[in-house]
Formats: C-alpha cells, sequence, structure tokens
C-alpha cells in the first residue's frame, strides 16, 4: 500500500479530472480544492470508490455564506480516508437566489441529514435528495437564517430596546 | 425554648373556644397553597438547580411540594427551567394545556423569562409568548433559595385567589390570548 499524501491526491485528481479540479491549497495540512456542481458527484465517487485514495468516510457536508462574492454560495464536503487516516475538503462555488447541486445521498445515505440541515440554515437546493424538509428550524420558518442577511436577534426581544439604556 | 414560628397568621375569621369559623376560599386556599404539586419541565441549568431544591438541604417538600410529578394531569405548578427553544414551544404549550384547573406557572430563570442570553431567532424570548405566567424567578441560574423564593411568593398568590377566578371572563380573556380554549371540557 503505497502511503497517501495530499500532492499524491491532488495529482490522481488532476489526471482524472484535469481542469475541473482547481486551487487545491493546504491550510494547516487539510488539502482543500474547488471543483463545480456538474462534477462534484462523479468526483466523490472517484475519491470514495478508487482502490488508492479510499475516502470511504463523509465527514460532513455544509455550506459557508459569502454575500460579497458574484457566486455566494459555497458547500463543503469533508472526506476522511479511515485506512491512512487523511482528510479532504472540498469546495463548490454556487449562484443564483436558488443555489442548487446534485445530492451526495447516492454516494452515502449518512449525506441526508446533512444535507437536510444545509438547506435548512442556507436554502441550499439538493436535486435528487428524496426528503429535502427543514431538519433542526421549526417547519413554519421562511427565511434561511444562516445567510447573512437574516438579522441574528429575535425581534420581539424587549428587555434589549435602546430606550431602557437611555439611548 | 424555640423562636420558630410555625403559622404567621391565620386567615382572618371568628375565632373561639373550640372552633374557628373562616370563609371556604381562605379555607381553600390554604390547603391549595400548601400543596403544589411540581411539574419540573427542565431543559438546562435551571434544572439542576431545582434538582438542588428537591434534595434534602434545601427540601421543596417543606412547601407542600413533596411530590414532583411529571405527569401533567396530576400537577399544580409548571415549573420551566431553562432555555426554551421554538421548536420547543408548542411542546411546552401542549403541556401547560394537559394541567387540570387550577393551574400555576413559574418561569425560573432568565432563559425562561426572556431568552436570557441566547438572543436569536431560534430561541423563545419568554415563555409568556406562548403561555400564561404566575411568578418569574430572576437569576442564571438562581439559587435554590430563589426558587423557594419564588415558589412561596406563587404560594401567596393561592392563597388569596378567589375561587371562581378560574370561570372569570378575566382568565378567559387571558387564556383566549394564548390561543387556549377554554370551553373544550375534554383535552
Amino acid at each position: 500500500m503505497t502511503k497517501l499524501d495530499n500532492s499524491l491526491v491532488v495529482s490522481r485528481l488532476k489526471e482524472r479530472f484535469e481542469e475541473s479540479i482547481h486551487e487545491p491549497i493546504e491550510p494547516h495540512g487539510l488539502l482543500t480544492l474547488q471543483t463545480d456542481k456538474e462534477n462534484i458527484i462523479a468526483v466523490l465517487e472517484f475519491l470514495k470508490k478508487d482502490e488508492e485514495l479510499q475516502f470511504s468516510y463523509l465527514t460532513d457536508i455544509t455550506a459557508v455564506h459569502y454575500p460579497e462574492q458574484e457566486l455566494p454560495f459555497a458547500v463543503v464536503y469533508h472526506l476522511h480516508n479511515l485506512v491512512q487516516n487523511l482528510r479532504i475538503r472540498i469546495k463548490v462555488y454556487l449562484g443564483g437566489k436558488q443555489p442548487s447541486i446534485p445530492s451526495a445521498t447516492v454516494l452515502w445515505n449518512g449525506a441526508n441529514w446533512m444535507e437536510r440541515e444545509t438547506y435548512d440554515f442556507f436554502g441550499i437546493q439538493f436535486k435528487g435528495h428524496p426528503d429535502l424538509r427543514r431538519i433542526l428550524n421549526v417547519d413554519d420558518m421562511e427565511a434561511f437564517p444562516l445567510r447573512k442577511e437574516h438579522p441574528l436577534e429575535d425581534p420581539n426581544r424587549v428587555d434589549k430596546k435602546d430606550a431602557f439604556f437611555g439611548r | 425554648m424555640s423562636d420558630i414560628k410555625l403559622v404567621d397568621t391565620p386567615p382572618p375569621g371568628v375565632e373561639g373556644s373550640g372552633f374557628f369559623a373562616t370563609s371556604l376560599d381562605k379555607v381553600i386556599g390554604l390547603a391549595r397553597a400548601n400543596s403544589l404539586w411540581p411539574l419540573p419541565f427542565a431543559t438546562s441549568c435551571c434544572g439542576i438547580e431545582f434538582m438542588a431544591t428537591m434534595g434534602a438541604n434545601y427540601d421543596i417538600a417543606r412547601f407542600g411540594a413533596e411530590r414532583p410529578s411529571f405527569s401533567p394531569r396530576q400537577a399544580d405548578m409548571l415549573l420551566v427551567m431553562g432555555t426554551i427553544a421554538k421548536k420547543m414551544g408548542p411542546v411546552l404549550r401542549q403541556v401547560y394545556v394537559q394541567m387540570a384547573e387550577p393551574r400555576w406557572v413559574i418561569a425560573v430563570g432568565a432563559c425562561a423569562s426572556s431568552g436570557g442570553i441566547f438572543d436569536t431567532y431560534s430561541v423563545l424570548q419568554g415563555i409568556d409568548e406562548v403561555i400564561p405566567v404566575d411568578v418569574y424567578v430572576p437569576g442564571c441560574p438562581p439559587r435554590p433559595e430563589a426558587i423557594l423564593d419564588g415558589i412561596m411568593q406563587l404560594q401567596e398568590i393561592v392563597k388569596s385567589e378567589k375561587l371562581n377566578r378560574r370561570n372569570s371572563p378575566e382568565y378567559k380573556a387571558l387564556l383566549e390570548k394564548y390561543g387556549i380554549n377554554t370551553n373544550d371540557k375534554v383535552r
């Protein structure tokens, strides 16, 4: 068994996906790269099923909102190679009012709740998800609360009104 | 011998040798106030303080609250202790609706009273958004003495409550305000 390292993973991915894999960086030693929504499932499948790479464990799916960017939503996948204890992070940047991306439930059943959570907080539409509805917030919530335009504080709070502090 | 005063003042009435006469309201109020069965609805650290309050050191049983109920059907006093997330709101309301009249509510601690430090979209900013509250106990979390003081405050309310208050238009209007149906006998 060859010892995997970040550069070997990048070269294997570049060999297979060429220009669809870009901007590999290694913050704190964690290999981080970008791809696009057309290729994300193929990339994840390759990482999971390739006999050398063996990134078989899906640690997390989440998202980040960067409102000032042209493509404001980053969907982030964390994978873990349990055999060689190596981790990888893959980001896909999305735009539009209703950002959408194919669901990873075809590869991991565990992606189900992670994608529901990401939908719940960021409104990312996961195409092909079997049951995409809210998981943590109240069912009748209309906003996606972790988008930056959503106010953090509750409007019903009365004891923080400026009048109580002479402002 | 001892300077412990057992009873503050008896309710106003007519006293003579071998008898004491007062109104039914006051007798029932006295009985209710000294047998408040608590229903702890504990979600966080205030619940831990309540456990100390139930324990031998502070001994909530001294106030007639010997039996924590854990069934809303047989409880008089709902103690809400801890942060109530908005998703928990309907559950808390359901527990309140299941309690039989007469019923009282104590909001223990900053979170149950006002949301506390959790000024955020996912947390109820005080349980009085979903159910009526009789006594608020401040603190984060309050010490057992403060919880006991809250219970003693509630006892004063219970003692002086009119027997027909629960049928009064004011009380019905209060429950209507919270969307709780007062005519539905079977819950």
